[in-house]
C-alpha cells in the first residue's frame, strides 16, 4: 500500500489512535491512581496524575503492606521472576528436546508419544489442578519454588511449535551435518538451536508472560508469605478483609508488576526484528 | 586399483519398492564418473548409498579398498555437494568450511590453513566473513565446493550441483569443477540428468535406466557405439533418429522399401539409428524428409520433419549454409558407416 491520499491518512490515524487509546486507558488510570492519596482515589479516580507518586512507590517498595496481608513487594517480584524464568526456561528446554526426539529419531511408539503430548494441549493447569495439587502435596513441594514452577513446565504448545519448525528444516542440511561428522547432539546444538533463534525469542516472551501472570496455581500451593508472587499479592491486597482497599498502593504495585514483562518484550524485540529481517532460506 | 567399487548393490525402500535390483561397477582412482539417466532411475539413491545417507539393502560398496556398508558418512572419508548446497545459513562462509574439520578435532591452525587454502583455490577469500544469504547462487555453489575440498577426502560426491544455476554460469562452473577435480585428482561421482554435462565432464559415463546400468564407458565410446536404443536416444542432442527397418539378404530397407545400406547386421526386423549430424542432403538419398520446422543456430541448422509416407519423425543437423525452407521435401542420406542397428524386440545393439 503506497497510496498517499491525505483523507485516507487521517482516517487511518484516527482509527489507530482510537485503538491505542482503548488499550492504554486502563493503564493510564492505574498510573494516575498510583500518584494520589488513598482518599482521593476512593472518591473517584482522577484523570490527571497527582503529587503522591514518590510517597506511594516508596511505601510499596520499602515498608511493604504488612498491615493488609502482603509481604514486601521486592520479595514478591523476586518470587514471580523466579517462577516465570523457571517456567520459561524449563518449557523451552523440554520442548526443544522432545520435539528434536520426535522429529529426528525413529523410536518405537514415536507417533504415540507425539499424540500423547498433543492431547495434553487440551489439559491446561486449570483443568487438572486438583490431581496436580494432590501430587505436589504428596511430594512435599507445597511452598517451594519447585512446587510453583515444575507442574507448569510440561508444555505441549511449545513442543508442537518446535516440531513444526524442525520439519521445515531441509533434510539436506541434516545430511550435510552428518557428512561433516556432527553427531545428533552436536547437530542439535550447532545447527538446530541457532536456526530456531527467532522462534526461541518469540516463545520466551510468550512463556515469560504466561508464567508471570500465573494466578490460580500460586494461590493454591503457597501459604507461606515468603513464596507469594506479585500477581496473587495484588489480589490479596484488594481483598484485605474489613478495611477499605488502598487503591493507590495497589495500583502502584500493579504498575511495578507490569515492568518486568515489558522489559522482556523490549529486550527480545531486537531479536524478533533481526529474525524477521534476516529470513533465512 | 579401483577407488570406489560397487558390487551387486541392491536397494529396496521401506514399503517394498525395489529401486535398484542389482548393480555393479568400479571407478578408478582419480576418475570422474558421471551417473546419468532419466528422472527417478535411482541415481540419487545410488549416490546416497555411497555417501552413507541411505542404508544399503544388499551387496557391498568399497571406498579405497575398505568396505563401508556399515560406516557413518563421516567415517567413509567422502564429501558431498548437494543440489541446494545445504550451507548452514547461520554460519559464515569460513565457519561453513571449517565445521567438518572442527568436528574432527583438528587444531585451530591446521583448520585455518586448510580453509584459507580452499578459499584461495575457489576465489572466495573476500567472502569468508559473509553469511550464505549474502552470496549469489554461483558463490554459494563455490562455498559448497569449498566445504567439500577442505577435508581432502578420498572421494567427492556431487548430486546435480549445477541445476540451480543459470545456463551461462552452469557452463562456467562446469569447467571450474572439472579443472578443480583434475588438479586435486580426487575420485568423484557426479549425478546429473543433463546429457551435455555428462558428456563434457565424464571420464567414465554410466547410463542408468530403471535402476540398471544401460551402458558404462568413456563418453565418446558411448556416443559412437550406443549399446541400446535407450542410450542412443539419451546421449546426443538433438537425439538419435530411429527408423523401423527390415534386414534381408540384400541389405537393410526402410519401411517404404528404400535401401539404407548394402550389408545386413542380422535378419528380420531391426531398428536403425542415425544421429542428426550424420545425415547429409543427397538428391538420390533414401530418406525423403518433409520439412516442418527449421531451427537456425548459426553454425548449424536443425531441420525437423517427417519422412514421407511413414510419418516417422526425423531431425537432421546440417551446416548453416544448407538450410531448406519449411514445406520443402529434402532427400537425405546417412553418412557411410554411421548407421547403428538395434534389435527390434530388445532394443539392444546388433553387431
Ligand atoms: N525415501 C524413499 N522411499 C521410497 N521410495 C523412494 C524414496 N526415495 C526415492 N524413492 C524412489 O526411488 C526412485 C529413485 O529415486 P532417486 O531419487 O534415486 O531418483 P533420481 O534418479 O535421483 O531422479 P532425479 O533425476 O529426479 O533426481 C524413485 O522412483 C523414487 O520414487
Ligand atoms: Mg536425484
Amino acid at each position: 500500500m503506497i497510496e498517499n491520499r491525505p483523507v485516507l491518512n487521517i482516517v487511518q490515524h484516527v482509527i489507530l489512535i482510537l485503538g491505542v487509546t482503548v488499550f492504554v486507558f486502563p493503564i493510564w488510570l492505574a498510573f494516575v491512581a498510583s500518584t494520589h492519596t488513598a482518599r482521593d482515589v476512593n472518591s473517584g479516580i482522577p484523570l490527571l496524575p497527582g503529587d503522591q507518586m514518590w510517597e506511594n512507590y516508596a511505601q510499596v517498595l520499602g515498608e511493604g503492606l504488612s498491615t493488609i496481608g502482603a509481604p514486601p513487594i521486592g520479595l514478591m517480584l523476586f518470587n514471580s521472576l523466579i517462577m516465570a524464568l523457571a517456567i520459561t526456561i524449563g518449557k523451552i528446554v523440554i520442548s526443544l528436546l522432545s520435539s528434536f526426539a520426535i522429529v529426528y529419531f525413529r523410536f518405537p511408539f514415536r507417533v504415540l508419544a507425539f499424540w500423547t503430548i498433543f492431547v495434553t494441549l487440551m489439559l491446561p493447569v486449570e483443568v487438572r489442578i486438583l490431581p496436580t495439587y494432590e501430587v505436589v502435596a504428596q511430594l512435599g513441594m507445597l511452598n517451594s519454588y519447585a512446587g510453583l514452577s515444575i507442574p507448569l513446565i510440561a508444555s505441549a504448545t511449545a513442543t508442537f511449535l518446535f516440531r513444526q519448525f524442525f520439519m521445515t528444516v531441509p533434510d539436506e542440511l541434516t545430511e550435510a551435518a552428518r557428512v561433516d561428522g556432527a553427531g545428533p547432539m552436536k547437530f542439535f546444538r550447532d545447527i538446530l538451536v541457532p536456526l530456531s533463534r527467532t522462534n526461541l525469542a518469540a516463545l520466551f516472551v510468550i512463556l515469560f508472560i504466561y508464567g508471570w501472570n500465573q494466578y490460580l496455581w500460586p494461590l493454591l500451593v503457597t501459604t507461606d508469605e515468603s513464596y507469594y508472587t506479585v500477581v496473587m499479592g495484588i489480589q490479596r491486597m484488594a481483598n484485605a478483609g474489613e478495611e477499605q482497599p488502598l487503591w493507590n498502593l495497589i495500583m502502584a504495585t500493579a504498575i511495578l508488576a507490569m515492568l518486568p514483562p515489558v522489559a522482556v518484550i523490549i529486550g527480545m524485540q531486537r531479536l524478533f526484528v533481526r529474525g524477521l529481517v534476516e529470513t533465512e532460506k | 586399483m579401483a577407488q570406489i567399487e560397487i558390487e551387486n548393490v541392491r536397494k529396496v525402500y521401506p514399503g517394498g519398492v525395489e529401486v535398484i535390483p542389482d548393480l555393479s561397477f568400479d571407478i578408478a582412482a582419480g576418475e570422474l564418473c558421471v551417473l546419468v539417466g532419466p528422472s527417478g532411475c535411482g541415481k540419487s539413491t545410488l549416490l546416497r548409498m555411497v555417501a552413507g545417507l541411505e542404508p544399503i539393502t544388499g551387496g557391498e560398496i568399497r571406498i579405497a579398498g575398505r568396505r563401508v556398508n556399515e560406516l557413518e558418512p563421516v567415517e567413509r572419508d567422502i564429501s558431498m555437494v548437494f543440489q541446494n548446497y545445504a550451507l548452514y545459513p547461520h554460519m559464515s562462509v569460513y565457519d561453513n568450511m571449517a565445521y567438518g574439520l572442527r568436528n574432527r578435532g583438528e587444531p585451530k591452525t591446521t583448520i585455518d590453513a586448510a580453509v584459507r587454502k580452499a578459499a584461495k583455490t575457489l576465489g572466495l577469500e573476500d567472502y569468508l566473513s559473509r553469511k550464505p544469504r549474502q552470496l549469489s547462487g554461483g558463490q554459494r555453489q563455490r562455498v559448497a565446493m569449498g566445504r567439500a575440498i577442505v577435508r581432502e577426502p578420498a572421494a567427492f560426491l556431487f548430486d546435480e550441483p549445477l541445476s540451480n544455476l543459470d545456463a551461462k554460469l552452469r557452463v562456467k562452473t562446469r569447467v571450474e569443477i572439472r579443472d578443480l577435480q583434475q588438479r586435486l585428482g580426487t575420485t568423484s561421482i557426479y549425478v546429473t540428468h543433463d546429457q551435455l554435462e555428462a558428456m563434457t565432464l565424464a571420464d567414465q559415463l554410466v547410463i542408468m535406466n530403471a535402476g540398471r546400468i544401460e551402458q558404462a564407458g568413456p563418453p565418446l565410446e558411448i556416443y559412437e557405439r550406443p549399446a541400446s536404443v535407450f542410450v542412443g536416444g539419451f546421449i546426443g542432442s538433438p537425439p538419435m533418429n530411429f527408423l523401423p527397418c527390415f534386414a534381408g539378404a540384400g541389405g537393410v530397407e526402410t519401411a517404404t522399401g528404400q535401401r539404407l545400406s548394402g550389408d545386413s547386421p542380422a535378419m528380420g526386423d531391426v531398428t536403425a539409428g542415425v544421429r542428426p549430424e550424420d545425415l547429409t542432403p543427397d538428391a538420390a538419398g533414401p530418406l525423403p524428409l518433409h520439412v516442418r520446422v527449421v531451427e537456425r543456430l548459426g553454425a548449424t541448422v536443425h531441420v525437423h520433419g517427417v519422412l514421407e509416407e511413414t510419418e516417422t519423425d526425423l531431425v537432421a543437423s546440417l551446416p548453416g549454409s544448407d538450410a531448406p525452407n519449411p514445406g520443402e521435401v529434402l532427400r537425405l542420406a546417412p553418412n557411410p558407416g554411421k548407421l547403428h542397428y538395434f534389435s527390434a524386440e530388445t532394443g539392444r545393439r546388433l553387431g
